[in-house]
């Protein structure tokens, strides 16, 4: 693919009511869309607001939105998202409020998160005491085989900003939210599961999923949080019918 | 809880939760019972249309026919329940109507439309 000399990058300016603003950046082989989003802050505008941490797809906290999609901006090559003549489009993520610029607000997310409880409350020590021994959890248990599929998240809200019903419905916990919630339900060493199966059940937790599946394909961790909310409606359906709950 | 039901008289919101996980519940197994009722009454059609159709062979097949009477009513609740949840959760989803009134009404609707069916099968069983 011939490469355009410079980049014509979009980038949000302000607020929720904010404008774009647009910037030339040099093109260059090797590019990240952090290093664009670098460049303007360092060479063109100091007063441009984002986020970044480690740079190598370990903290997710760059995730913005890259021509209308929700990704890791230090994990996206440029060549893979930009546009025929050069363009790229870059705003905060969606479905949250925005700080400025491109850092958006991540407290909804991480509330939804508490409500859901999303913590390890341990069976034998409620107290928080040391347990008198360690707990034997088999790996192969398929209990334990479910928690590892979601335990990796490490909380960058890609999946929140790309949810068609977190859009809808601002009370919605959100695909990260019950994803880390169906890894607690089946960590066999946790007290509070009757109270999370409570706190995930109805219109604003997995009942309201519709399963489109953004969150499972937009995670850049390739986890699959679309089937933990399966996970959960499937437990909270026998639940109820067998008036285990 | 979200602006819209803080509108309602305050509530447990674990009971609500609870009640939603039950329409929820209800619809899944509406669905089951609608997906073998279909073919049943698609089989039905086929079958009963086969030496011609009129009210008089129509009516031989249902008068005094307790089974048939028992398949289309619960085949016309289940469809009530099922399309009135459906329903409530498109409105909500759209046009944001939520809260326990509206639950309410939308059950009163669902159970109304399955009342206008079971009348129907009722018409042609007596």
């Amino acid at each position: 693919m011939a490469e355009p000399a410079c980049l014509k990058v979009s980038v949000w300016r302000g607020g929720a009511d904010g404008h774009f603003a647009r910037y030339e950046v040099p093109a260059r082989e090797n590019q990240t869309v952090l290093d664009v989003v670098t460049h303007i802050q360092r060479e063109l505008d100091p007063s441009l607001a984002y986020r970044f941490a480690c740079r190598v797809g370990m903290c997710g906290s760059c995730a913005m939105t890259v021509n209308g999609r929700a990704r890791w901006t230090c994990r996206t090559h440029v060549r893979k998202v930009v546009g025929a003549g050069g363009e790229l489009e870059l705003r905060p993520l969606a479905n949250l409020p925005v700080i400025r610029d491109l850092a958006a607000d991540l407290s909804p997310f991480f509330d939804k998160w508490q409500r859901a409880k999303g913590h390890f409350e341990p069976k034998d020590a409620p107290d928080g005491a040391v347990p008198e021994d360690f707990a034997v959890v088999p790996p192969g248990s398929k209990a334990r085989q479910e928690a590892d599929a979601g335990i990796e998240c490490i909380g960058c809200g890609v999946c929140y900003a790309s949810c068609d019903v977190v859009a809808w419905n601002g009370d919605y916990l959100g695909p990260a939210a019950l994803n880390r919630a169906w890894t607690l339900v089946n960590d066999v060493r946790d007290g509070a599961c009757a109270q999370r199966l409570d706190a995930v059940a109805g219109d604003a937790g997995c009942h309201s999923c519709h399963s489109t599946q953004s969150c499972t394909e937009r995670c850049p961790k390739n986890l699959d949080p679309s089937a933990a909310i399966a996970g959960l409606k499937r437990r909270l359906f026998w639940d109820t019918l067998l008036g285990r709950r | 809880m979200s602006a819209s039901d803080r509108r309602d008289t305050p509530e447990n919101p674990q009971r609500r939760a609870r009640a939603q996980t039950h329409l929820w519940v209800a619809q899944r197994l509406t669905a089951m019972v609608l997906g073998l009722a279909v073919l049943v009454h698609l089989a039905t059609i086929l079958v009963a249309v086969r030496g011609g159709l009129s009210a008089a062979e129509i009516l031989e097949r249902t008068r005094g026919n307790g089974a048939w009477l028992a398949f289309y009513a619960v085949f016309a609740l289940a469809a009530g329940l099922h399309g009135a949840i459906g329903l409530r959760n498109i409105a909500a989803e759209t046009i944001g109507l939520r809260g326990r009134g509206a639950d309410l009404a939308w059950l009163a609707i669902g159970l109304l439309t399955a009342a206008f069916g079971i009348r129907a099968a009722l018409g042609l069983y007596a």
